[in-house]
């Protein structure tokens, strides 16, 4: 559904994205796993088209996605740090939402349920705190079933409650085939999210395969000592070579 | 694109800034009428304050009020909506906002004192430059990441064009006083949106007879119809221009 070719992004002198080739197909659920500062954010924002790629493309629906915006009908975005007009108030984020896509006539508001963002619809933005503010994300995200999901980091400062309310979310979308792409640090998490995973260092994709062959692979049980075992395997080869 | 102008223009009078701005245009247009009955001498009073208060404020607010919806500029930026409407909608709504303001700050005085016939041309010059500056503004936003950056070209563009841009003139014409300058600075003057205004001005009221030969030759440009329509034209032109190699810039821009 989303193939992304030769993808380069450099900012000034800093190589962030070196030649990336993948293909993300409907009904999977791929976990964006790599060191801090490897890419995986530029990756999501190149493919919501925040950010402008150096070189290469990027299709979507087999459509190439350079100065087009109708496609993002077809994602619902959470950004790792959510960032929003900050005098205005929750509910009146969502109505603002709401109202800028009004073709989408019904809204999916589980998660606000869910989360009792309806008690502190009167609360404005900067008064929120950062957990707060990713259930806003989270909400928003999921507002329009969209079929894509890209969830940039969306456990990352919540509560241990509103974690699990929002993996049931997530595995609940999975059911319906929607296509996720999930990055996080947390691998436990991922290790129920996440089908494939794709691991990306210094902006290279480095691996990229089910879960299950990475598990078989490095005769490991869970996905967290999978990837760890990964690593060192990899560090190995490097230093032979 | 309208939803979007509606927000961001709410977003705007949110901050009261506007309020101030249109009742301190107001309160000095009442305040040169008590102190002049000539209306030729209020709209000459007034237009000193036009040429320098409005371009200054249009940068500040509009550099100010880019970088402070930089959230919702990316917020909006991640839902199916074209790069393109969440600029104009952003230059409509400062812009519109803006110019309200200085419509009504002026213009009612004029209604209330009885609308001499200088209320038109003031009305426009002040308008054109709100728009012009407003486009210079968006430019030097968008060209930096950094808001005291790009304050800073903004305030760049506006002391150029209010000071730095005469002295230069007044360096020609001393340097080459020997030469018939007319046509020369009159091409100059097109470069510069602030010295097009006030010429404009100037030429609608009398004192232009005592402006010698060169004061003649100009209202002799100026006064025709042909060109008032050609110095408008290039003051949108200076609105335009800027505009569209700022939306350039916005749309190759990483956000």
């Amino acid at each position: 559904m989303i193939s992304i070719e030769n993808l380069c992004k450099r900012f000034s002198r800093l190589t962030v994205l070196d030649q990336v080739n993948l293909n993300l197909a409907s009904g999977k659920s791929y976990a964006l796993v790599g060191p801090n500062g490897s890419g995986k954010t530029t990756l999501i924002k190149s493919i919501l088209g925040m950010v402008k790629p150096s070189s290469g493309t990027i299709l979507f629906d087999q459509k190439n996605i350079a100065n087009e915006w109708r496609y993002r009908e077809n994602i619902g975005y959470m950004p790792q740090i959510g960032r929003y007009p900050e005098n205005m108030k929750i509910g009146e984020l969502i109505d603002m939402m709401k109202n800028i896509r009004q073709e989408v006539n019904t809204v999916d508001e589980e998660l606000i349920d869910s989360f009792k963002l309806y008690k502190v619809l009167d609360k404005r933005m900067h008064t929120l705190s950062g957990g707060t503010r990713q259930k806003v994300s989270a909400s928003l995200a999921f507002l329009f079933h969209a079929p894509v999901l890209i969830l940039d980091e969306p456990t990352a400062g919540l509560d241990p409650i509103s974690v699990e309310i929002l993996k049931e979310k997530i595995l609940a979308e999975r059911r319906k085939g929607k296509l996720l792409l999930i990055s996080s640090h947390i691998l436990s998490d991922l290790d129920e999210l996440a089908t494939d995973m794709i691991y990306i260092f210094e902006g290279k994709v480095q691996y990229h395969n089910s879960i299950e062959a990475l598990k078989q692979e490095t005769n490991e049980l869970k996905l967290n000592k999978a990837v760890t075992t990964l690593i060192r395997q990899r560090e190995l080869l490097d230093s032979i070579i | 694109m309208t939803r979007l102008v509606k927000y961001i223009f709410s977003d705007i009078l949110r901050t009261r800034f506007i309020v101030f701005y249109t009742f301190f245009l107001f309160a000095s247009t009442v305040a040169f009428f008590q102190l002049d009955s000539d209306f030729g001498k209020v709209v000459l009073s007034l237009l000193n304050i036009v040429l320098m208060v409005v371009p200054l404020v249009s940068v500040v607010f509009t550099t100010i009020h880019f970088f402070s919806s930089y959230e919702f500029i990316e917020l909006m930026s991640a839902q199916p909506i074209n790069r393109r409407s969440i600029f104009m909608s952003e230059y409509v709504a400062v812009a519109g906002s803006l110019c309200m303001a200085y419509a009504t700050g002026v213009g009612v005085p004029f209604l209330m004192f009885g609308a001499g016939s200088y209320v038109l041309p003031l009305l426009a010059t002040g308008l054109c430059l709100t728009l012009v500056f407003v486009s210079l503004a968006f430019l030097s936003s968008v060209l930096t990441r950094d808001k005291a950056k790009a304050i800073g070209i903004a305030l760049l563009f506006w002391f150029y064009f209010s000071l730095l841009f005469d002295g230069l003139i007044l360096w020609v014409v001393y340097t080459f006083n020997d030469y018939p300058l007319e046509k020369i600075t009159l091409t100059l003057i097109a470069f510069n949106p602030v010295d097009l205004a006030r010429i404009i001005m100037l030429l609608q009221l009398d004192i232009s007879a005592l402006m010698g030969y060169t004061g003649a030759f100009y209202k002799n440009f100026f006064g025709s119809h042909a060109g008032l329509l050609f110095s408008f034209s290039i003051l949108l032109l200076w609105a335009i221009v800027p505009l569209m190699l700022a939306l350039r810039i916005f749309n190759r821009k990483d956000l």
